[in-house]
Parts: structure tokens; sequence; C-alpha cells
């Protein structure tokens, strides 16, 4: 009979771990969706992604949002301590294993941990009147309506809610450590004792009811909320870190090059070209239509993005009221990896549905408004580089379907016939010279 | 190296004489084409020629690095420009390009290595601020701009896509002027709204054009100047003062411009 919590427990972990794998390596598939990215290991990338993901260096852009950020973020990583206690507990039918192990210490632990608690609950309910009264303007917007702006939310109240579980959990265990003293005894915890005037009174055995229901709620909580995260915004809690090793380490002005261009190039100027013998690599497609034409980095990108909207706020076409949107952009090539991942797991037509990124979530209106000024990339605290994908669109637009915009295709014109982007001859182009020179 | 200051070397021409300069003048489509623009390739000019440092341009022989072409999808059309541009450069043996234009030069600095093109490829403004670092230009004082209020705007392509944005205000620093930055500046900078290729087309249907967005920042200033170190910004940046109407008050003036007229150029 005692052991049937622990059998419980176990169970709860295994299913929890069961959904997790389940839906990492979907994930994982999803990204591969994409192509090599060439991008290679160097100290540079360890060094961006601790200043950038573990730091939160450009969080710091905006102070009051990175301070409650930065609450919530220290909370999660030291509070994980103590769901290590409550694996051991669960596992091994005890009861806060570690309090008489550290003595005082623990109950300084229990503390920080609660004053860490506080500030998670301070900063959520902040970010809640922020989204919802405040209405702060990059959380609206056109692609935030429905499931963003739920998701959002939902983060935000699961959070407040098992934070609330571990300071009833405390405040009950110290009530029923006063009734009866066999208990495991912890010393005062400060910000649970608040909690304290509502439960005292009861029975010894609703508090313990009370107690042990808390602490389940949160174990519980905490494992659902893990899988809950793998289908949200949330995900960059895990992904911001190996997102920010991949960051693009170049100049931000730098364009990938097309190798498979370079050499067709080479061929039609009468250069020699390097694997001249070796027929040229199948080309699949020029640039981007789909998921899969873009690189693996891309859609991490995608699956790291937590919807802040400071990429748009940004955005110099956004803000003008263009259509494009740097968050759109990333959010709608999640949604297609995730709606390719679905169909190819169900043995479905995957991307061969009909559909494709650009046409059926991305217009070329939205990407004809970019102006590669490149602020959404540098707004992103966690270094995503929407530019990098429209970029690639217009590529597809441009050498697939000649379908640039009219004005682009007369520039084109002038550049291979008067080689300038405008209609000038090019007997023209040093005429500056001369009405300098007649001068003198 | 010449005492008169609209001389224009082209590298033909030296390289006939067995010569080869220190440096390229990389002048770009709009500094050649472009009336407002030529200005400012003038103005760079007679700065070099006042400072006396080899230079040259390849003149007819230069034609656009493909930017824009590449910008708006064209990578094929990008890369016959960079690969026969290349070509061209290599054949004068070209080590040290300059150029007024930050898409030029990020182009070339950035993007033509990887198509077989090394250069040592240096911002006009940063040009500048060697310059005057080295006491070349900009050291008189009290010059025509002392205490004007300057505001800079920021080129995209210098900023944040080459994280330059020391050696304009540096520059601005030489003119004694005073420097009002806006409210949106170095990696907040806003945009004019002409890169990628925006400058070739018209804007998507929006609510406003961003050249008038960040013109009124620049108005807001109170500067009587508006500097720029790129001939898309200035453009744009020029549009948007005419449609504020204020053309009488605010001036947008190169960098190089900037310092040559404080020279009595």
């Amino acid at each position: 009979m005692q052991y049937i919590s622990q059998i419980v427990f176990l169970i709860v972990v295994a299913v929890a771990a069961y959904f997790l794998y389940q839906r990492i390596s979907r994930i994982r598939k999803n990204i591969f969706l994409g192509k090599a990215s060439g991008r290679t290991a160097s100290p540079e990338r360890w060094k961006t992604m601790l200043l950038v993901a573990l730091g939160q260096k450009k969080m710091f852009k905006r102070i009051v949002p990175a301070f409650l950020h930065m609450l919530i973020y220290v909370g999660f990583l030291v509070i994980n301590l103590e769901v290590l206690e409550f694996v051991i507990d669960g596992i091994a039918g005890t009861h806060r294993i570690f309090a008489p192990v550290l003595g005082d210490f623990y109950t300084v632990l229990i503390n920080v941990f609660e004053f860490l608690a506080v500030g998670v609950l301070f900063s959520c309910v902040v970010f809640l009147i922020r989204r919802n009264i405040l209405k702060v303007k990059r959380f609206q917007g056109n692609e935030m309506k429905k499931w963003p702006t739920l998701d959002a939310n939902l983060i935000l109240v699961i959070e407040i809610i098992l934070m609330f579980a571990i300071l009833t959990m405390n405040a009950t265990d110290m009530l029923i450590q006063g009734q009866d003293e066999h208990y495991t005894q912890t010393g005062t915890f400060f910000f649970s004792s608040f909690l304290v005037p509502l439960f005292e009174g009861m029975q010894l055995s609703t508090l313990i009811i009370i107690e042990r229901f808390a602490w389940w709620f949160h174990i519980l909580g905490i494992l659902g909320f893990a899988v809950y995260v793998t289908y949200s915004k949330h995900l960059h809690i895990a992904l911001a870190f190996p997102n920010t090793w991949y960051s693009n380490l170049n100049p931000k002005g730098k364009m990938e090059n097309m190798a498979e261009v370079t050499n067709e190039v080479k061929m039609m100027l009468g250069m020699p070209t390097e694997n001249a013998n070796e027929p040229s690599a199948e080309i699949a497609r020029f640039g981007a239509k789909d998921v899969n034409d873009l690189s693996w980095v891309n859609i991490m990108n995608a699956y790291s993005c937590t919807e802040c909207g400071r990429c748009t706020d940004n955005c110099p076409a956004n803000m003008t009221g263009k259509k494009l949107s740097p968050r759109k952009i990333m959010m709608d090539t999640r949604d297609r990896a995730e709606e390719v991942g679905a169909s190819l797991a169900k043995g479905g037509k995957g991307l061969e549905d009909g559909k494709s990124l650009l046409g059926d979530y991305i217009t070329k209106e939205e990407i004809n408004a970019c102006t590669s000024c490149n602020a959404c990339v540098e707004a992103c605290p966690v270094n995503i580089d929407p530019l990098a994908i429209i970029l690639q669109m217009r590529r597809y637009v441009a050498m697939e379907e000649s379908g640039s915009p009219a004005s682009w295709n007369s520039m084109f014109q002038n550049v291979e016939t008067n080689f300038a982007p405008w209609k000038f001859p090019p007997t023209d182009r040093f005429k500056w010279a001369e009405e300098m020179e007649s001068k003198s | 190296m010449s005492d008169n200051l609209n001389n224009v070397p082209v590298m033909a021409d030296l390289a006939a004489k067995g010569e080869s300069p220190e440096i390229l003048f990389w002048v770009g489509c709009a500094g050649s084409f472009d009336d407002r623009y030529k200005k400012v390739t003038q103005a760079f000019v007679k700065i070099l020629n006042k400072v006396g440092i080899s230079f040259a341009v390849l003149g007819p022989e230069e034609t656009c690095t493909g930017d824009p072409a590449r910008r708006a999808g064209n990578e094929f059309l990008f890369q016959m420009q960079a690969v026969s541009n290349i070509q061209v450069l290599d054949t004068y043996n070209v080590k040290k390009i300059v150029t007024a234009c930050p898409h030029c030069f990020n182009t070339i600095k950035n993007e033509y290595p990887e198509l077989g093109g090394n250069y040592e490829v240096i911002h006009h403004s940063t040009y500048l601020q060697q310059l005057i670092n080295e006491g070349k230009v900009g050291l008189k004082g009290g010059g025509e701009f002392k205490g004007k209020k300057i505001t800079y705007h920021d080129s995209c392509y210098l900023g944040r896509a080459n994280n330059i944005y020391e050696a304009p205000r540096e520059v601005l620093a030489a003119l004694d002027a005073e420097l009002i930055e806006m409210k949106r500046c170095r990696t907040k900078g806003l945009c004019c709204g002409a890169g990628g290729a925006q400058m070739f087309k018209d804007a998507e249907p929006g609510n406003k054009e961003v050249n008038v967005e960040r013109t009124e920042e620049a108005i807001e200033t109170g500067a009587s100047i508006v500097a720029s170190a790129c001939p898309f910004c200035m453009t744009m940046m020029r549009d948007g003062v005419k449609s504020k109407n204020k053309e009488a008050s605010v001036e947008v003036m190169d960098l190089a411009e900037l310092i040559a007229k404080n020279e009595g150029l």
C-alpha cells in the first residue's frame, strides 16, 4: 500500500517522458526538413551563447521587461533545484529528503526559492497586465490573434498557479510540523507564512491532504507544462541556447553566397570552375519556396521564437503600415514546418500537399516590403534572423518565377544592359569627372 | 601630388604608364549618375587631391556591384556583375578600395571574397576619420560648421550591417559642430526606406513612407544639417525634407561635402 504513491509517481514521470520524447523527436525532424547550414564550431559560438542566451545581453536594451524576465528566468533555473528534491521524494517515498541532511541551510535554501517564486509571481502578473490591460503594442499585431495570445496568457497563468502551489505546500507543511512533531522540521519560511492564516484551524488530516495535493499538483504541473512547452512559443527556454550558438557570425550585411550559381556564372564567362568535370549537383530549386528550401538553422530560428515582437516593433516597413511583420515570417515558418511534420507522421503528403510557405503563408507583398535594414535581426534577444528567410524567398520569386515587381525587373534589365540600376547610358558614367575637369 | 583639385586619374591611364595608385576610389552608380551625389563624388575627389594621396578611379570601366540585383533576389545577375568587376579589379592589381557608398562597400568587402575578389575595402567615413586622425584634414578649428547643429542619420549598411557607428560621428566631431542624436540612432537607427533594392521600386501599400517617418525625427532634433554617408539615404532624406517643406531650414549633406566645405574646397 505504501508503495502506491511511488508507483503512481514513476508512471506519471514515464508518461510525461514518453510524450516529451515523441514531441522532441518530431520537432527535431521538422527542423531537419531544412538543408545543411554550413555553420561550424568556433569559440566565438560559445561566447555568443553565453552572452546572449545565458547572460540575456540583448534583453537589456529594454530595462523593464529585461528585469522582469530575469526574475522569471532565474526563478525557473533555481526553483528547478527544488524539483530535484521532488523527484527523489517521489521515487523514494520520502518527505523533504534534503531537510535533515542540510539542516539550517535547507531553511535558507527554501526561503531563497520562495523569494524567487514570489519574484516569478510578480513578473507574471505584471506581464499579464502589460499584455491584457496596458495592451503593449508589440503584443498585438495581426498575427497575434487567437492562439498566440491564448498561448502567452496560458504560460503566465500556469506559472502563477505553479508558484502558488509551492507556497501553499510550504504553508500547510509548516502548520503540519506545528501539530505533529514527528514531521520533518524545516524552520520558518518567510513568504509562505503569509498564506498560513488561510489554513489555520484546519484539522491535521485536511492539512496533510492539502499539502499532498499541492505537492502533486506542482510536480504534475511541471511535467505537464514541460510537454505543453513543446507545442508553445515558450520553447525558447530550451532553444535559445542552440539558436544563439548557431547565430550568424558574419557581418549582418553579408548575404549567403549561392555556390550553385557561381559555377554556372563562371562557365558562362568562360572561366575555369571548380569541379568542372563533375556533373553539377541536382539543384532542387533556386531560393526558397517552402521550408525544405531553407536551412535547418532558419527553421530552428522559427521554433526558438517566443513572439515577443521586438523585430516587428523595429521594422521600418511594419511601423509605416506595410503588411510585413518579421515575427509573422518566423511564426509562419514554424507553422508550416509543423504542418508538414504532422502530415508526414501520418503518412500523408508532407511537402507535396499542394501548399507552400511562400504563397499559402507568406505573401510576396510581405517579402517585397523589406528594406534589408537588419533592425529585426538586431532587435531579436535570441539572434533570430528573419531577413535570411525573406531574402531566400526573393531569390525564388526572381529566379524561379521571374515574378519580381515590374520595377525590379526593369532594374535588372538596366544592370544587364547599362551596368547601372538606372536607365542611364554607360557613356554618361564618367561625366562627373568631365564636369569637374572642365572647371579647372 | 597634384595642385589641381579637380584632377581625376583613371586606372587605365595610370596602368598604361606603369603606375599603380595607392587606392582605388570606387565611385558607385549613384556617385556617377545621380546629380546630387555627383557633388559628393566631386567633393571627395577634391579632398583626395588636397591631401595628395595617390588614387585613381575605374571611370568608364566601373559597373554596378550587383547589390540591388542580389537584394531583389537575382543572384545570377549579381554574380555576373561581381565576377566581371573582380576581373577588372584584378587586372589592375587593386589592393585597397575606398568608396562613398555603403552598399558598394558592403558588397565588395563582404560578398566579393567568396567569388575570388579580396581587397581592403574602406568606406569614406572611415577614410575621412583616418585623414582627420593623421592631421591631414579638419584641424583648422573655428570653421564654417563650428557650433552648428548637425544630426547624423545612420546608414543601415554601415551601421547594423558592418558595425560602423563611430567613424562618421568622429568626422562630424572634427567640424566642431554640435552633434544632436536622433532618438533612434546607432544600433537602433531607423532605415531611410531605400535599402534592399527598395530604392528601385515604389513602397508596398502602407500608411506612411519610411523616409517621412525618419525625416520627421531628424527635423525634431532642430538640426539645420542632416549628415548622411550613403547616396540612397541622401535621396530619401532630401525627399523627406522636401515633403515637409523644410528645404529652407534643413539641408542634407554628405560627410565628404561637410569636410570639403570646412576645408574651403
